[in-house]
């Protein structure tokens, strides 16, 4: 299961992403489960609302952060994700 | 309060609200303690709101409904409202007994994240006699509404001598059921199931059988239904890490109030558990005695005080080495290294023998009345 550049990206319905004051971090909650995530895995994550596919996301994290070549890292991350159904595809 | 600690205190994660003792179920292997009738008093809503919120401020954001049967509780709704409120990713664990399509349409429109439903077999008449009452049927109903209402359902099937030659039927009602998580819980030994234990634990070579099935069933629905094998730990010979350590992560209030480092804590003597009706839960976890209780290292005997692997098992379950050793501060008898290993190694041989007698011992159900005998 690998991510597919043409089609969008959203987070699953069944999983929460949150920031949690306490732990001065986003985390992701599911059944009786927490994943505490990194800065960087939480901006991923953050625009994956069904309304870009990989190539956006890389442009807008490489405009926002000033910087390029993340295309590979992200890739890597968001496969990780699909692989334990913290995103899906349609 | 009494106690204080000299340990770097982390905050609770994960809170188990046990709203209620009273469940229809009488399930020969509930975790509720063997005395339960003792306690019938129930914290009243405003109570509840206040643990809610103390217990969020501090960084609590996992909450287990549990009991007995929450769904007993007729605030339920108003409760789950008010965690989602505080930004609790809310669980409710039940039986499925006594909760309606409109019930699960209206804990769903109050925020309630998730359901757990529990089945005891894949079979209606094992079901049924391990629950001491008719309701296969209706949790599988349970089930299906609860994916129609679009939760995540997470099946929780308590395996033990008496389902566990079921194990390829059960993987196949969880998968036809649409869990996202199946939760195939080795029965753990406390309150009813430690008396139950000869009846209860299966043999060595049925653990292993079963969970190759298992195993091999994880790489069939890969992707689709997530599989959750909570180990025996009689068959390992090192303990679990209770509870991710003495007061570092888990958090249940009991119906009465009480506030427990462990769901079994109470059985445990000379705790002084806190209850919330007298103390904030800032107080209770941070200061007293019951929660500093088994923190850091210190109250450690040999083995395991010079033993390397400490801080990755917390010397095992407090509550096992008191129910076999008689002596909480010893090492937990699951581990190969305890002078103690040969008491569950007869309790396995008890319950082989048990297994292979030709007529087995009846199982004393969880009920009011069974209670009041301890």
């Amino acid at each position: 299961m690998t991510i597919n550049p043409s089609q969008t990206i959203c987070f699953s319905p069944l999983h929460r992403l949150q920031w949690e004051e306490t732990q001065q971090r986003h985390v992701i909650l599911y059944p009786e489960g927490m994943v505490e995530l990194n800065q960087s895995s939480a901006e991923i994550l953050k625009l994956c609302d069904g309304s870009r596919n990989l190539a956006a996301i890389v442009a807008e994290l490489e405009e926002t952060f000033a910087v390029s070549g993340l295309t590979n890292d992200i890739t890597n991350f968001l496969n990780v994700a699909l692989q334990n159904g913290w995103i899906q595809q349609a | 309060m009494a106690g204080s600690s000299k340990h770097k205190i982390t905050s609770p994660r994960w809170l188990l609200a046990e709203l209620s003792y009273k469940c229809p179920l009488q399930c020969p292997y509930c975790s509720n303690p063997l005395d339960y009738a003792k306690y019938p008093d129930e914290l009243a809503t405003e109570d509840w709101k206040r643990v809610l919120t103390q217990a969020r401020k501090m960084g609590a954001v996992q909450l287990g409904f549990s009991g007995g049967e929450p769904l007993t509780r007729q605030d339920l709704p108003e409760l789950v409202r008010y965690a989602r409120e505080l930004g609790y990713y809310s669980n409710l664990i039940t039986s499925g007994y006594g909760m309606t399509e409109q019930k699960i349409v209206e804990l769903k429109e109050a925020g309630l994240d998730h359901i757990q439903v529990s089945i005891q077999s894949s079979s209606q008449e094992l079901n049924d006699h391990l629950a001491g009452t008719q309701s296969y049927q209706h949790k599988q109903e349970v089930a299906r509404l609860v994916k129609k209402h679009g939760y995540p359902m997470v099946l929780c099937v308590v395996i033990h001598r008496q389902n566990i030659h079921q194990m390829p039927q059960i993987l196949e009602m969880a998968e036809n059921l649409g869990a996202d998580y199946l939760e195939l819980a080795n029965t753990q030994y406390y309150g009813w199931a430690h008396i139950n234990r000869d009846a209860l634990l299966p043999t060595q070579e049925q653990f292993i059988e079963a969970e190759k099935i298992a195993q091999a069933y994880k790489e069939k629905v890969a992707g689709k239904m997530k599989i959750y094998y909570v180990v025996p730990d009689f068959y390992e010979d090192r303990p679990k890490a209770c509870m991710n350590g003495w007061g570092t992560t888990f958090l249940t209030i009991a119906p009465d109030g009480a506030a427990l480092p462990c769901h079994s804590a109470r059985e445990l003597p000379g705790l002084d558990c806190p209850n919330v009706k007298d103390y904030s839960i800032e107080q209770i976890w941070n200061e007293s005695k019951a929660f500093n209780f088994f923190r850091g290292a210190e109250w450690m005997q040999e083995p395991c005080q010079s033993c390397d692997e400490k801080h990755k098992d917390f010397g095992g379950c407090r509550c096992q080495a008191y129910l076999f050793n008689g002596d909480m501060y010893s090492t937990d008898p699951v581990c190969s290294k305890s002078p103690e290993r040969y008491r569950v190694d007869a309790a396995i041989a008890s319950a082989r023998e048990a297994a292979q007698a030709t007529e087995e011992k009846p199982l004393i159900f969880r009920n009011s009345k069974n209670s009041r005998q301890f």
